[in-house]
Protein backbone atom coordinates (compact mmCIF):
# COMPACT_ATOMS: atom_id res chain seq x y z
CA UNK A 1 0.00 0.00 0.00
CA UNK A 2 1.66 3.35 -0.80
CA UNK A 3 1.24 5.94 1.68
CA UNK A 4 -0.29 9.24 0.73
CA UNK A 5 0.73 11.65 3.93
CA UNK A 6 4.01 10.31 4.34
CA UNK A 7 4.98 12.80 7.07
CA UNK A 8 2.05 13.62 9.29
CA UNK A 9 2.14 16.30 11.99
CA UNK A 10 1.45 14.46 15.17
CA UNK A 11 -0.53 16.30 17.89
CA UNK A 12 -0.70 16.37 21.39
CA UNK A 13 -3.16 14.25 23.27
CA UNK A 14 -5.50 15.90 25.87
CA UNK A 15 -5.19 14.91 29.43
CA UNK A 16 -7.36 12.33 31.31
CA UNK A 17 -10.93 12.37 31.93
CA UNK A 18 -10.93 13.92 35.73
CA UNK A 19 -13.02 11.23 37.93
CA UNK A 20 -15.78 13.58 39.45
CA UNK A 21 -17.83 11.88 42.99
CA UNK A 22 -21.08 11.57 40.52
CA UNK A 23 -19.42 8.96 38.78
CA UNK A 24 -19.49 6.67 41.35
CA UNK A 25 -23.29 7.03 42.64
CA UNK A 26 -25.49 5.11 41.32
CA UNK A 27 -28.66 7.43 42.23
CA UNK A 28 -26.37 10.23 39.53
CA UNK A 29 -28.80 10.83 35.95
CA UNK A 30 -25.51 11.28 34.44
CA UNK A 31 -25.85 12.36 30.70
CA UNK A 32 -23.73 11.60 27.81
CA UNK A 33 -21.28 14.09 27.11
CA UNK A 34 -18.74 15.73 24.77
CA UNK A 35 -16.09 14.72 26.74
CA UNK A 36 -17.76 11.30 27.08
CA UNK A 37 -18.02 10.35 23.24
CA UNK A 38 -14.54 12.00 22.44
CA UNK A 39 -12.57 9.62 24.92
CA UNK A 40 -14.89 6.47 22.97
CA UNK A 41 -13.42 7.79 19.79
CA UNK A 42 -9.98 9.49 20.41
CA UNK A 43 -7.96 5.77 20.02
CA UNK A 44 -9.38 4.64 17.11
CA UNK A 45 -5.91 3.92 14.72
CA UNK A 46 -5.59 5.63 11.39
CA UNK A 47 -5.38 3.70 8.47
CA UNK A 48 -2.05 4.41 7.20
CA UNK A 49 0.26 5.19 10.67
CA UNK A 50 0.34 3.51 13.54
CA UNK A 51 -1.34 6.69 15.17
CA UNK A 52 -4.84 7.58 16.64
CA UNK A 53 -7.13 10.05 15.16
CA UNK A 54 -6.65 12.43 18.15
CA UNK A 55 -2.61 12.27 17.54
CA UNK A 56 -3.27 13.69 13.79
CA UNK A 57 -5.94 16.27 14.82
CA UNK A 58 -8.52 14.32 12.73
CA UNK A 59 -10.67 14.76 16.09
CA UNK A 60 -10.32 17.06 18.89
CA UNK A 61 -13.13 17.95 21.09
CA UNK A 62 -15.25 20.37 19.93
CA UNK A 63 -15.70 18.05 16.87
CA UNK A 64 -18.39 16.39 18.66
CA UNK A 65 -21.61 17.57 19.58
CA UNK A 66 -24.41 16.03 21.84
CA UNK A 67 -28.23 16.65 22.17
CA UNK A 68 -29.53 14.55 25.28
CA UNK A 69 -32.67 15.75 24.20
CA UNK A 70 -32.96 14.41 20.65
CA UNK A 71 -30.79 11.57 21.28
CA UNK A 72 -28.18 12.84 18.42
CA UNK A 73 -25.05 12.67 18.76
CA UNK A 74 -22.62 14.44 15.33
CA UNK A 75 -19.06 14.24 15.00
CA UNK A 76 -17.27 16.35 12.42
CA UNK A 77 -13.72 14.73 11.36
CA UNK A 78 -10.74 16.82 9.44
CA UNK A 79 -8.47 14.39 7.03
CA UNK A 80 -5.36 14.59 7.75
CA UNK A 81 -5.01 16.01 3.58
CA UNK A 82 -8.03 17.20 1.09
CA UNK A 83 -7.58 14.52 -1.13
CA UNK A 84 -7.25 11.42 1.60
CA UNK A 85 -8.45 8.27 -0.09
CA UNK A 86 -9.11 6.97 3.68
CA UNK A 87 -11.78 9.48 4.59
CA UNK A 88 -14.45 7.24 4.14
CA UNK A 89 -12.99 4.81 6.08
CA UNK A 90 -12.22 6.69 8.83
CA UNK A 91 -15.61 7.86 8.93
CA UNK A 92 -17.26 4.40 8.80
CA UNK A 93 -14.85 3.16 11.54
CA UNK A 94 -16.14 6.28 13.97
CA UNK A 95 -19.32 5.57 13.00
CA UNK A 96 -19.18 1.76 13.85
CA UNK A 97 -17.69 2.60 16.94
CA UNK A 98 -20.26 4.48 18.12
CA UNK A 99 -23.03 2.63 16.68
CA UNK A 100 -21.65 -0.02 19.12
CA UNK A 101 -21.08 2.07 22.11
CA UNK A 102 -23.83 4.40 22.03
CA UNK A 103 -26.94 3.16 23.22
CA UNK A 104 -28.93 1.93 20.37
CA UNK A 105 -31.63 4.97 20.31
CA UNK A 106 -28.87 7.29 19.43
CA UNK A 107 -28.53 8.79 16.05
CA UNK A 108 -25.47 9.21 14.99
CA UNK A 109 -24.03 11.58 12.49
CA UNK A 110 -20.80 11.82 11.19
CA UNK A 111 -19.17 13.59 8.30
CA UNK A 112 -16.55 15.26 7.20
CA UNK A 113 -15.76 19.12 8.71
CA UNK A 114 -16.69 21.70 5.91
CA UNK A 115 -14.14 22.74 3.18
CA UNK A 116 -11.59 19.93 4.53
CA UNK A 117 -11.73 17.46 1.82
CA UNK A 118 -12.40 17.54 -2.13
CA UNK A 119 -15.36 15.52 -2.27
CA UNK A 120 -16.68 15.72 1.27
CA UNK A 121 -20.33 15.91 -0.14
CA UNK A 122 -20.06 12.51 -1.71
CA UNK A 123 -18.24 11.01 0.83
CA UNK A 124 -20.98 12.70 3.70
CA UNK A 125 -24.26 11.20 1.68
CA UNK A 126 -22.43 7.97 1.94
CA UNK A 127 -21.83 7.86 5.53
CA UNK A 128 -25.45 9.23 6.27
CA UNK A 129 -26.89 6.50 4.09
CA UNK A 130 -27.98 3.93 6.35
CA UNK A 131 -28.70 1.34 4.47
CA UNK A 132 -25.30 1.23 2.17
CA UNK A 133 -23.92 1.86 5.60
CA UNK A 134 -25.09 -1.69 6.73
CA UNK A 135 -24.50 -3.29 3.14
CA UNK A 136 -20.94 -2.18 4.04
CA UNK A 137 -20.51 -3.77 7.29
CA UNK A 138 -21.61 -7.07 5.65
CA UNK A 139 -18.69 -7.32 3.66
CA UNK A 140 -16.37 -9.20 5.87
CA UNK A 141 -13.35 -7.45 4.27
CA UNK A 142 -14.19 -4.30 5.00
CA UNK A 143 -15.34 -5.16 8.56
CA UNK A 144 -12.38 -6.28 8.88
CA UNK A 145 -10.22 -3.15 7.97
CA UNK A 146 -12.98 -0.88 10.00
CA UNK A 147 -12.43 -3.91 13.36
CA UNK A 148 -8.43 -2.96 12.82
CA UNK A 149 -8.90 0.84 12.93
CA UNK A 150 -10.96 0.16 15.79
CA UNK A 151 -8.04 -1.84 17.85
CA UNK A 152 -7.45 0.65 21.27
CA UNK A 153 -3.97 0.16 21.94
CA UNK A 154 -3.73 2.77 24.88
CA UNK A 155 -6.77 0.87 26.56
CA UNK A 156 -5.46 -2.88 25.39
CA UNK B 1 -55.32 9.43 16.11
CA UNK B 2 -53.11 6.30 15.69
CA UNK B 3 -53.75 3.34 17.93
CA UNK B 4 -51.51 1.25 18.04
CA UNK B 5 -52.95 -2.40 18.27
CA UNK B 6 -50.37 -4.84 18.32
CA UNK B 7 -46.42 -4.78 18.74
CA UNK B 8 -44.89 -7.72 17.15
CA UNK B 9 -41.44 -8.72 18.67
CA UNK B 10 -39.10 -12.08 16.84
CA UNK B 11 -37.01 -10.55 14.71
CA UNK B 12 -33.40 -10.26 15.64
CA UNK B 13 -32.05 -7.34 14.16
CA UNK B 14 -33.77 -4.23 12.21
CA UNK B 15 -36.82 -4.65 10.29
CA UNK B 16 -36.29 -3.17 7.05
CA UNK B 17 -39.86 -3.75 4.93
CA UNK B 18 -43.46 -4.88 6.05
CA UNK B 19 -45.98 -5.53 3.07
CA UNK B 20 -49.49 -6.69 3.72
CA UNK B 21 -50.77 -9.67 0.83
CA UNK B 22 -53.74 -8.30 -1.51
CA UNK B 23 -56.11 -9.92 1.03
CA UNK B 24 -55.46 -8.08 3.53
CA UNK B 25 -55.02 -11.14 6.06
CA UNK B 26 -51.27 -11.64 6.00
CA UNK B 27 -48.82 -9.40 6.29
CA UNK B 28 -44.58 -10.38 5.60
CA UNK B 29 -41.80 -8.41 7.15
CA UNK B 30 -38.21 -8.89 6.71
CA UNK B 31 -34.99 -7.36 8.11
CA UNK B 32 -31.40 -7.72 8.95
CA UNK B 33 -31.65 -10.94 10.08
CA UNK B 34 -32.30 -12.39 6.80
CA UNK B 35 -35.54 -13.98 7.72
CA UNK B 36 -38.82 -12.92 6.35
CA UNK B 37 -41.54 -13.41 9.25
CA UNK B 38 -45.35 -14.01 8.11
CA UNK B 39 -47.95 -12.68 10.89
CA UNK B 40 -51.67 -12.78 11.12
CA UNK B 41 -54.90 -12.21 13.32
CA UNK B 42 -55.65 -15.43 15.35
CA UNK B 43 -59.32 -14.08 14.92
CA UNK B 44 -59.40 -12.80 18.32
CA UNK B 45 -57.15 -10.05 17.60
CA UNK B 46 -53.92 -11.82 19.02
CA UNK B 47 -51.31 -11.63 16.55
CA UNK B 48 -49.11 -14.82 15.28
CA UNK B 49 -45.94 -15.45 13.61
CA UNK B 50 -47.13 -17.98 11.45
CA UNK B 51 -43.89 -18.37 9.86
CA UNK B 52 -40.21 -17.88 9.29
CA UNK B 53 -38.60 -17.96 5.72
CA UNK B 54 -34.98 -18.20 7.18
CA UNK B 55 -33.92 -20.63 4.65
CA UNK B 56 -33.40 -18.57 1.05
CA UNK B 57 -30.83 -15.49 2.13
CA UNK B 58 -27.41 -15.44 3.16
CA UNK B 59 -27.54 -11.49 3.80
CA UNK B 60 -29.66 -8.77 4.81
CA UNK B 61 -33.25 -9.36 3.32
CA UNK B 62 -33.82 -5.56 2.23
CA UNK B 63 -37.68 -5.94 0.80
CA UNK B 64 -40.99 -7.91 0.57
CA UNK B 65 -43.61 -7.80 -1.70
CA UNK B 66 -46.84 -9.78 -3.33
CA UNK B 67 -47.53 -11.10 -6.39
CA UNK B 68 -51.10 -9.37 -7.02
CA UNK B 69 -53.15 -13.10 -7.15
CA UNK B 70 -51.39 -13.30 -3.14
CA UNK B 71 -50.25 -16.39 -3.91
CA UNK B 72 -46.41 -15.66 -4.04
CA UNK B 73 -43.42 -13.50 -2.65
CA UNK B 74 -40.48 -11.84 -3.87
CA UNK B 75 -37.64 -10.70 -1.77
CA UNK B 76 -34.94 -8.56 -2.44
CA UNK B 77 -31.51 -9.12 -0.66
CA UNK B 78 -27.97 -7.71 -0.07
CA UNK B 79 -26.65 -10.97 -1.41
CA UNK B 80 -27.46 -9.97 -4.35
CA UNK B 81 -30.58 -12.21 -5.54
CA UNK B 82 -34.04 -12.16 -5.73
CA UNK B 83 -36.02 -15.52 -4.61
CA UNK B 84 -39.63 -16.27 -5.51
CA UNK B 85 -41.48 -17.58 -2.63
CA UNK B 86 -44.48 -19.73 -3.60
CA UNK B 87 -47.66 -20.48 -1.37
CA UNK B 88 -47.87 -24.71 -0.65
CA UNK B 89 -50.44 -23.94 1.73
CA UNK B 90 -51.50 -21.63 4.50
CA UNK B 91 -48.33 -20.51 5.93
CA UNK B 92 -46.39 -22.89 4.18
CA UNK B 93 -44.11 -21.07 1.29
CA UNK B 94 -41.38 -22.89 -0.72
CA UNK B 95 -38.41 -21.11 -2.81
CA UNK B 96 -39.62 -21.66 -6.61
CA UNK B 97 -36.64 -19.65 -8.45
CA UNK B 98 -33.71 -17.82 -7.51
CA UNK B 99 -32.49 -15.19 -9.68
CA UNK B 100 -29.16 -13.62 -10.27
CA UNK B 101 -28.11 -11.13 -12.39
CA UNK B 102 -27.51 -7.81 -10.03
CA UNK B 103 -23.67 -7.10 -9.39
CA UNK B 104 -24.48 -5.82 -5.88
CA UNK B 105 -26.96 -5.27 -3.14
CA UNK B 106 -30.88 -5.58 -4.59
CA UNK B 107 -32.96 -2.55 -2.85
CA UNK B 108 -36.40 -3.69 -3.88
CA UNK B 109 -39.22 -5.76 -5.92
CA UNK B 110 -41.98 -5.09 -7.76
CA UNK B 111 -44.81 -6.74 -9.64
CA UNK B 112 -47.06 -4.97 -12.43
CA UNK B 113 -50.49 -5.12 -11.33
CA UNK B 114 -51.24 -8.09 -14.00
CA UNK B 115 -48.59 -10.20 -12.30
CA UNK B 116 -46.95 -10.65 -16.37
CA UNK B 117 -43.92 -8.96 -15.10
CA UNK B 118 -41.47 -8.52 -12.32
CA UNK B 119 -38.95 -5.20 -11.33
CA UNK B 120 -36.13 -5.02 -9.38
CA UNK B 121 -33.11 -2.71 -8.93
CA UNK B 122 -29.87 -2.61 -6.94
CA UNK B 123 -27.16 -1.06 -6.05
CA UNK B 124 -25.38 -1.75 -9.09
CA UNK B 125 -27.36 1.50 -10.69
CA UNK B 126 -29.77 -0.53 -12.93
CA UNK B 127 -33.30 -1.63 -13.23
CA UNK B 128 -34.40 -4.79 -13.92
CA UNK B 129 -37.70 -6.23 -15.66
CA UNK B 130 -38.20 -10.06 -16.24
CA UNK B 131 -41.08 -11.68 -18.01
CA UNK B 132 -43.73 -13.92 -15.78
CA UNK B 133 -44.29 -17.10 -17.26
CA UNK B 134 -47.10 -18.83 -16.01
CA UNK B 135 -45.11 -21.65 -15.27
CA UNK B 136 -42.79 -19.87 -12.94
CA UNK B 137 -40.09 -19.18 -15.50
CA UNK B 138 -38.55 -15.63 -14.70
CA UNK B 139 -36.70 -14.29 -17.98
CA UNK B 140 -34.81 -10.99 -17.82
CA UNK B 141 -36.48 -8.77 -20.74
CA UNK B 142 -34.74 -5.93 -19.90
CA UNK B 143 -31.60 -4.07 -17.97
CA UNK B 144 -32.57 -0.73 -17.44
CA UNK B 145 -29.13 1.93 -16.72
CA UNK B 146 -30.56 5.73 -16.66
CA UNK B 147 -29.46 6.12 -13.01
CA UNK B 148 -26.56 7.40 -12.18
CA UNK B 149 -26.26 5.40 -8.47
CA UNK B 150 -27.97 2.94 -6.56
CA UNK B 151 -31.29 2.54 -7.21
CA UNK B 152 -33.40 2.14 -4.13
CA UNK B 153 -37.10 1.58 -4.92
CA UNK B 154 -38.94 0.36 -7.71
CA UNK B 155 -42.72 1.05 -7.90
CA UNK B 156 -45.21 -0.25 -10.70
CA UNK B 157 -48.43 1.92 -11.79
CA UNK B 158 -52.23 0.64 -9.86
CA UNK B 159 -53.72 -0.28 -13.21
CA UNK B 160 -50.87 -0.12 -16.21
CA UNK B 161 -47.86 -1.50 -16.87
CA UNK B 162 -46.00 1.84 -16.11
CA UNK B 163 -42.59 1.31 -14.18
CA UNK B 164 -41.28 4.01 -11.57
CA UNK B 165 -37.85 3.97 -10.33
CA UNK B 166 -36.28 6.57 -7.06
CA UNK B 167 -32.53 6.61 -6.61
CA UNK B 168 -29.67 7.81 -4.68
CA UNK B 169 -28.78 10.01 -7.64
CA UNK B 170 -32.01 12.62 -6.49
CA UNK B 171 -34.54 11.48 -9.25
CA UNK B 172 -37.23 9.41 -10.14
CA UNK B 173 -37.75 7.52 -13.49
CA UNK B 174 -40.37 6.17 -15.56
CA UNK B 175 -40.43 3.27 -18.07
CA UNK B 176 -43.11 1.82 -20.75
CA UNK B 177 -42.64 -0.85 -22.90
CA UNK B 178 -42.00 0.29 -26.58
CA UNK B 179 -42.34 -2.85 -28.85
CA UNK B 180 -40.54 -5.13 -27.25
CA UNK B 181 -38.10 -3.38 -24.87
CA UNK B 182 -38.36 -1.10 -22.28
CA UNK B 183 -37.78 2.64 -22.38
CA UNK B 184 -37.11 5.74 -19.64
CA UNK B 185 -39.96 7.88 -20.86
CA UNK B 186 -39.36 10.55 -18.13
CA UNK B 187 -37.05 11.69 -15.39
CA UNK B 188 -38.45 13.76 -12.46
CA UNK B 189 -35.89 15.96 -11.13
CA UNK B 190 -36.63 18.06 -8.40
CA UNK B 191 -35.75 16.38 -4.56
CA UNK B 192 -32.15 17.40 -3.93
CA UNK B 193 -31.02 14.15 -1.49
CA UNK B 194 -31.55 10.66 -2.52
CA UNK B 195 -35.19 9.86 -3.08
CA UNK B 196 -36.11 6.99 -0.80
CA UNK B 197 -39.80 5.28 -2.28
CA UNK B 198 -43.26 7.12 -4.17
CA UNK B 199 -46.39 5.49 -4.72
CA UNK B 200 -49.18 6.42 -6.78
CA UNK B 201 -52.75 7.92 -5.58
CA UNK B 202 -56.00 6.01 -6.45
CA UNK B 203 -56.45 6.89 -9.67
CA UNK B 204 -52.48 6.73 -11.14
CA UNK B 205 -52.30 10.48 -12.10
CA UNK B 206 -50.56 11.73 -9.18
CA UNK B 207 -47.37 10.15 -7.58
CA UNK B 208 -45.96 10.98 -3.97
CA UNK B 209 -42.17 10.57 -3.07
CA UNK B 210 -40.20 10.77 -0.28
CA UNK B 211 -36.50 11.78 0.53
CA UNK B 212 -33.37 12.41 2.11
CA UNK B 213 -33.76 15.81 1.65
CA UNK B 214 -36.69 15.57 4.21
CA UNK B 215 -39.03 16.66 1.79
CA UNK B 216 -42.50 14.96 0.35
CA UNK B 217 -42.85 16.15 -3.72
CA UNK B 218 -46.38 15.90 -4.91
CA UNK B 219 -46.21 15.07 -9.17
CA UNK B 220 -48.71 14.83 -11.53
CA UNK B 221 -49.71 14.09 -15.10
CA UNK B 222 -52.52 15.08 -17.39
CA UNK B 223 -54.72 12.38 -17.25
CA UNK B 224 -55.69 12.05 -21.26
CA UNK B 225 -51.99 11.60 -21.60
CA UNK B 226 -50.80 9.08 -19.20
CA UNK B 227 -50.12 6.48 -21.70
CA UNK B 228 -48.39 9.20 -24.44
CA UNK B 229 -47.51 11.60 -22.38
CA UNK B 230 -44.00 11.69 -20.26
CA UNK B 231 -43.91 15.04 -18.91
CA UNK B 232 -45.26 14.13 -15.36
CA UNK B 233 -44.28 17.58 -12.91
CA UNK B 234 -43.76 18.85 -9.69
CA UNK B 235 -46.72 20.46 -8.26
CA UNK B 236 -46.18 21.07 -4.60
CA UNK B 237 -42.78 20.51 -1.86
CA UNK B 238 -44.15 19.35 1.59
CA UNK B 239 -41.75 20.55 4.07
CA UNK B 240 -41.12 20.66 7.74
CA UNK B 241 -42.64 17.87 8.93
CA UNK B 242 -39.79 16.08 9.39
CA UNK B 243 -36.64 16.27 11.08
CA UNK B 244 -35.38 13.31 9.25
CA UNK B 245 -34.68 11.26 6.15
CA UNK B 246 -37.68 10.05 5.03
CA UNK B 247 -38.13 6.31 4.08
CA UNK B 248 -41.70 5.58 2.86
CA UNK B 249 -43.88 6.99 2.32
CA UNK B 250 -47.71 5.25 1.23
CA UNK B 251 -50.71 6.24 -0.24
CA UNK B 252 -53.73 4.16 0.20
CA UNK B 253 -56.10 3.04 -2.32
CA UNK B 254 -59.09 2.27 -0.11
CA UNK B 255 -59.09 5.67 1.91
CA UNK B 256 -56.67 7.55 -0.21
CA UNK B 257 -54.71 8.78 3.10
CA UNK B 258 -51.08 9.12 3.04
CA UNK B 259 -48.56 7.47 5.87
CA UNK B 260 -44.43 8.35 6.23
CA UNK B 261 -41.80 6.29 8.00
CA UNK B 262 -39.21 8.52 8.84
CA UNK B 263 -35.82 8.27 10.27
CA UNK B 264 -36.64 10.82 13.01
CA UNK B 265 -38.95 7.65 15.00
CA UNK B 266 -42.49 8.83 13.68
CA UNK B 267 -45.41 8.14 11.32
CA UNK B 268 -47.39 10.70 9.84
CA UNK B 269 -50.78 10.27 8.29
CA UNK B 270 -51.87 13.30 6.05
CA UNK B 271 -54.68 14.06 3.59
CA UNK B 272 -54.77 15.17 0.59
CA UNK B 273 -56.72 18.67 -0.31
CA UNK B 274 -59.48 18.28 -2.86
CA UNK B 275 -59.34 22.64 -2.73
CA UNK B 276 -57.99 23.56 -5.96
CA UNK B 277 -56.66 26.74 -4.86
CA UNK B 278 -53.11 27.56 -5.03
CA UNK B 279 -51.92 28.92 -1.80
CA UNK B 280 -53.64 26.14 0.26
CA UNK B 281 -51.58 23.24 1.21
CA UNK B 282 -51.96 20.53 -0.78
CA UNK B 283 -51.58 17.86 2.09
CA UNK B 284 -53.34 18.68 5.47
CA UNK B 285 -51.75 16.90 8.43
CA UNK B 286 -54.02 14.90 10.08
CA UNK B 287 -51.80 13.20 12.93
CA UNK B 288 -47.96 12.79 13.96
CA UNK B 289 -47.23 10.46 16.11
CA UNK B 290 -43.77 10.74 17.41
CA UNK B 291 -42.01 7.59 18.79
CA UNK B 292 -44.24 5.44 16.79
CA UNK B 293 -40.87 3.46 17.10
CA UNK B 294 -37.80 3.70 19.29
CA UNK B 295 -35.39 3.79 16.31
CA UNK B 296 -35.66 5.00 12.98
CA UNK B 297 -38.93 3.70 11.37
CA UNK B 298 -38.36 2.34 7.90
CA UNK B 299 -41.46 1.02 6.55
CA UNK B 300 -45.22 1.74 6.51
CA UNK B 301 -48.23 -0.15 4.63
CA UNK B 302 -51.61 0.30 4.16
CA UNK B 303 -53.59 -2.49 4.27
CA UNK B 304 -55.32 -3.14 1.20
CA UNK B 305 -58.62 -4.31 2.10
CA UNK B 306 -59.40 -3.03 5.92
CA UNK B 307 -59.20 0.59 5.69
CA UNK B 308 -57.51 2.62 8.72
CA UNK B 309 -55.15 -0.50 9.36
CA UNK B 310 -51.39 0.52 8.89
CA UNK B 311 -48.87 -1.75 9.14
CA UNK B 312 -44.80 -0.67 10.09
CA UNK B 313 -41.66 -1.24 11.13
CA UNK B 314 -38.46 -0.34 12.37
CA UNK B 315 -34.78 -0.38 14.00
CA UNK B 316 -36.08 -1.40 16.88
CA UNK B 317 -36.77 -4.81 15.19
CA UNK B 318 -40.33 -4.31 15.79
CA UNK B 319 -43.48 -4.74 13.64
CA UNK B 320 -46.21 -2.65 14.83
CA UNK B 321 -50.17 -2.59 13.68
CA UNK B 322 -52.29 0.46 14.22
CA UNK B 323 -55.50 1.73 13.32
CA UNK B 324 -55.86 5.22 12.00
CA UNK B 325 -59.39 6.73 13.82
CA UNK B 326 -60.28 10.68 12.77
Amino acid sequence: MVVENVNPSVYQRLEERTVSETDYDNNYEDMIDEREVFDIIRNLQDPEHPLTLEELNVLDIDSIKIDNKSSTCRVEFTPTIPHCSMATLIGLSIKVKLLRSLPSNFKTEVSIKEGTHASETAINKQLADKERVAAALENMNLLQVVNRCLEDEYNR
Amino acid sequence: MLKLLTTLSGHDDMVWCVAWNPKGNLLASCGGDHSIKIWSDDGSNKWICRATLSDGHSRTIRWVSWSPCGKKLATASFDTTIIIWKQKNEYEFEIVANLEGHENEVKCTAWSIDGGFLASCSRDRSVWVWDVSEDEEYECSSVLTSHAQDVKHVLWHPQKNLLVSSSYDNNIKMYQQDVDDWICTDTLESHESTVWSSDFDPSGTKLISCSDDKTLKLWKVDPEKIDKNTNWSCYSTISGYHNRTIYSVKWSKVNGLIATASADNSIHIFKENESNDPNEPTLTLLFNRTNAHDQDANCVDWNPVHENLLASCGDDGTVKIWNYVD
